[in-house]
């Protein structure tokens, strides 16, 4: 099939940036958006011109580094897939496409479609961890049993990526679905619960000082997010805030 | 020359005797000591966390933009443990025999023991990190089996095991990079080893956003940089897997262990077109429940191939379900090369069910009504019908495996409920790497490596669910405690100047290097060349080597990679973000390893786990391995080329073990 790309080009962070026409024809169904991608700077790069940058890695939907803004969408259409992901079955000969970056202040572009998403690991930094040391000098394992129920829970929280598409869909560019997918897993399990009061407070103001804006519950960072975590989490964040203000000492 | 320095004494106790013998550096001395941790996987996050915890100054190095990106973060499957929470007979012993075995009886005694006894407290430690492992009913531990084995050890959290390791091992490093105790450097490429009267006293990095060009000085350096799977250009590792930093190192004076032993992984999703960028894996879990077959006669294949037949439309006695022919003991679940290889076997001889003939089936139908009509007596159906028993069964194999269900379909647009999988071998794993003492040292003092940068304990073939318990092993468990042998000669150092020849020495070695690939003027891009890299490499350094063939395929990637020096075409500059410039440097370095690995299949001729020489095959078609002549790690010095490189032999000692031929028949 034959598609138009329109692109962001932008030279640096403090540069002017703008769309880019391109035409790609012999697209196949079965390639991968990136691949895609892949060939557009392959011709890029014969004709003399500059390729696109982006990020990317796995290619398997797990690692988080892709990060396009396609057609409105942050991961482009389709629910639960990260771009890497994303077939270009998936859209209709002759149409044009809209690539863009991630679009938030606490994400700043470094070129192109790459952003600098630091803010999250700066927001992990301030508590999203339990504070065990590395010893093996633990209890066992099977020590302490967790209701299958509370688990798996644990777990739907963790699947996070960090790819931030819950800050790129988000009028306020809010990261509450990031943060409070950490908070929750760490409070649903026993190990996280000794410091559940301290580190939710700690995490919102990380998240806060780097220039996140807050939850107005539309609800777009849930159908967005290629892990489908529900904005239930935010809604345990909330609580979790609340009470651990409510009974500081 | 080779001291792999194993210490003495009975095999289940050379660790803890190690531990209480080898010298430790006091609290107060280790604030004075630099350690600099590349890669941020699961031997580099657990690393740099323990070394920061011990009380060492860390300085963390990843090429991503953040570390919880590591390709660890891929692996499905789960992470073994000889914890015989299952009752089933499992034990330290049989987790180092099966590993041993598994390895073809080509890895080291000493270290596959100390990693089967640190496995358990792997298990305690993520968990108290907050690790969501699957649980049962009752609360505790779930657990499933793996290929070569016949106990259930594999802990696992649904199909994104390492995900959830990773991310326990990147909130370790979190914690103390919040404490200042790491400084982290994210898009941060290691260039080259630093040697300082001939120890590794730093590195020069480049920052991958400014394109600046950086000096780190250290007491010891730590490569936990990964495998060189990417050889092959095809294969399930992540885009930015590369092996420039282990190669560097190589050229710094590491010798290099068994680079021909490469594992191709027999579930993967088939190419299915010239733009592919990459494969992906489809959990070996999955072999559990999935049954591999491909048609037994030719005019099926046709059939299927020109769509008069679905696969469903055969009968049972019309499918030859080849595993379950060949070995009967261990059937769907041998180990991966055995499954690879049987794979190619079948498509080599025609029967391959895709349009490229490259693909084999899948197939979960009996599963679908093996757990549907339990779940019909436990639900209380009675007469259920044939639907009804196949629609419950869906749902039990949804719970399971439902993730990687959903990924085939995305992929391929087939849907897996429906229809079998399609699935071919692909490259995945490297167990050759650098090589390495009981400390985890490289031959050059101070240069240390951890995790899949390593050659020290799968041999010639790794089993499932092992490499994220070696990764973690390393990092927490071995590498911290031996590093400390070596930084004791190091209290009275101080801190080692950046400001010095050697350093000078280094950097322009690589703003030389970067410019002449910028201004090189050539008129192909980067891609292309690895491209062609990739096929010299699966054809004939594959699944499947023969003399001639690794002898055409030296001469063929001497040739290439003379082409790649005079036509490659970077654009943009060396100063700026400029990601064709890291992809060409890195193949720059995968342009001479590939000549390595085929250098040391061409040495070995004899068959052992994932090298497979055609010469060398028991009569039946089944690895056959040289005991007399090949016991032994190859351990390549670097003398200038490849093609010169020396060889240098560890022989391997079993005295623990009784080496046979593997059998999973």
């Amino acid at each position: 099939m034959n598609i138009t790309l329109k692109v962001w080009r932008q030279k640096g962070p403090n540069k002017v940036g703008a769309m880019e026409t391109h035409k790609m024809t012999e697209v196949s169904g079965d390639m991968s958006f990136l691949e895609m991608m892949d060939v557009l700077n392959g011709n890029l790069i014969r004709e003399g011109k500059e390729p696109f940058a982006f990020d990317h890695d796995c290619r398997e939907g797990i690692c988080g580094s892709c990060s396009m803004f396609i057609n409105g969408e942050a991961h482009g259409p389709g629910r639960n897939v990260t771009t890497c992901q994303l077939h270009m079955r998936s859209f209709k000969d002759g149409e044009t496409i809209h690539v863009e970056p991630w679009r938030s202040a606490a994400f700043p572009v470094i070129k192109d479609l790459s952003v600098d998403r630091s803010s999250f690991d700066r927001i992990i930094q301030s508590g999203g961890y339990v504070s065990v040391n590395t010893s093996g000098a633990t209890i066992d394992a099977n020590a302490i049993p967790i209701p299958k129920h509370d688990a798996d829970e644990a777990f739907d929280s963790a699947t996070c990526i960090g790819c931030g598409a819950c800050v790129a869909t988000c009028k306020n560019s809010s990261a509450m679905l990031f943060v409070a997918a950490k908070v929750s897993q760490l409070s649903l399990l026993p190990q996280g619960k000794p410091e559940s009061k301290e580190r939710v407070v700690r995490m919102v103001d990380q998240m806060d000082l780097e220039g996140f804006g807050n939850c107005t519950n539309t609800g777009a960072c849930e159908v967005e997010c290629p892990k489908g975590i529900s904005i239930t989490n935010i809604a345990r964040m909330n609580r979790e805030f609340l009470s651990s203000n409510l009974t500081s000492k | 020359m080779l001291d792999s320095r194993i210490p003495e004494g009975p095999l289940a106790e050379k660790w803890n005797m190690h531990k209480d013998n080898i010298r430790l550096v006091n609290p107060a001395n280790k604030r004075d000591i630099d350690i600099i941790v590349v890669g941020t996987g699961l031997a580099g996050s657990s690393a740099a966390a323990s070394l920061a915890e011990m009380g060492y100054n860390v300085k963390s190095l990843c090429f991503q933009d953040s570390p919880r990106r590591a390709h660890s973060i891929a692996a499905q499957g789960g992470i073994n443990a000889s914890k015989n929470y299952q009752n089933d007979g499992d034990s330290v012993h049989r987790l180092f025999y099966d590993t041993v075995k598994g390895g073809d009886y080509r890895s080291r005694e000493a270290n596959v023991h100390r990693l089967a006894e640190v496995s358990g407290s792997i298990i305690d430690q993520c968990v108290a990190q907050g690790v969501p492992f699957a649980r049962e009913y009752g609360g505790l531990l779930d657990n499933r089996s793996f290929g070569g084995v016949q106990v259930s050890r594999t802990f696992y959290a649904k199909g994104q095991t390492g995900q959830q390791l990773l991310l326990g091992a990147y909130s370790a490093l979190s914690r103390q990079i919040s404490k200042g105790k790491v400084e982290m450097l994210n898009r941060h490429e290691m260039m080259e080893v630093v040697k300082v009267d001939g120890k590794a006293r730093g590195i020069i990095a480049r920052n991958l956003v400014t394109g600046e060009i950086e000096r780190h000085s250290a007491h010891a350096v730590v490569l936990c940089t990964g495998g060189y799977g990417n050889a092959f250009y095809l294969s399930t590792n992540a885009m930015g897997s590369n092996a420039s930093a282990a190669w560097r190192a190589h050229k710094q004076g590491s010798f290099f262990a068994n680079p021909c032993f490469t594992q191709i992984h027999p579930t993967c999703i088939p190419v299915s077109g010239h733009y592919q960028s990459k494969l992906t894996l489809m959990s070996e879990s999955l072999r559990n429940d999935g049954r591999i077959w491909v048609p037994k006669s030719k005019d099926d294949v046709e059939a299927i191939l020109n769509g008069s037949k679905l696969p469903r439309d055969l009968k049972e006695e019309e499918r030859d379900y080849y595993l379950e022919r060949r070995y009967p003991a261990f059937g769907n679940l041998v180990p991966r090369d055995v499954a690879s290889r049987a794979a190619k076997e079948r498509c080599d001889a025609g029967f391959g069910v895709n349009k490229t003939g490259h693909a084999v089936y899948l197939d979960f139908a009996s599963a679908f009504v093996r757990y549907g009509q339990t779940e019909a007596l436990t639900k209380g159906i009675s007469n259920p019908s044939d639907e009804t028993i196949v629609e419950l069964g869906r749902e039990v194999i949804k719970s399971k495996y439902g993730n990687l269900f959903d990924m085939y379909k995305q992929i391929t647009d087939d849907n897996p409920y429906e229809t079998p999988m399609m699935i071919y071998p692909a490259v995945h794993y490297t167990m050759g790497g650098l090589w390495v003492d009981y400390n985890l040292m490289t031959t050059v003092p101070g240069l240390f490596a951890a995790g899949e940068a390593n050659f020290s304990d799968h041999g010639a073939n790794r089993l499932g669910a092992s490499a994220l318990m070696q990764g973690l092993a390393d990092g927490y468990f071995v590498l911290p405690y031996t590093i400390g042998d070596y930084l004791a000669d190091d209290i009275r150092t101080g801190k080692i100047s950046t400001a010095t020849v050697e350093f000078d020495a280094a950097e322009k070695k690589v703003t030389d290097e970067l410019h002449t690939l910028i201004s090189n003027n050539g008129d192909t891009p980067v891609d292309d060349f690895h491209r062609r890299l990739g096929l010299i490499m699966w054809e004939k350094c594959g699944m499947a080597r023969n003399e001639k063939h690794l002898k055409e395929a030296i001469a063929e990637i001497q040739e290439l990679r003379k082409e790649f020096h005079s036509n490659v075409l970077v654009p943009g500059s060396e100063n700026e973000f400029n990601p064709e410039l890291e992809k060409a440097t890195r193949l720059a370095d995968f342009l001479e390893l590939g000549e390595a690995m085929c250098l040391d299949a061409l040495t070995r001729a004899e068959s052992c786990g994932g090298h497979f020489r055609e010469e060398s095959q028991t009569p039946d078609g089944e690895a056959l391995r040289d005991d007399e002549k090949y016991t032994f790690v190859s351990a390549w010095e670097y003398t200038g080329s490849p093609s010169e490189a020396k060889l240098h032999k560890e022989d391997l000692v079993y005295d623990n073990i009784e080496v046979k031929q593997r059998s999973y028949k």
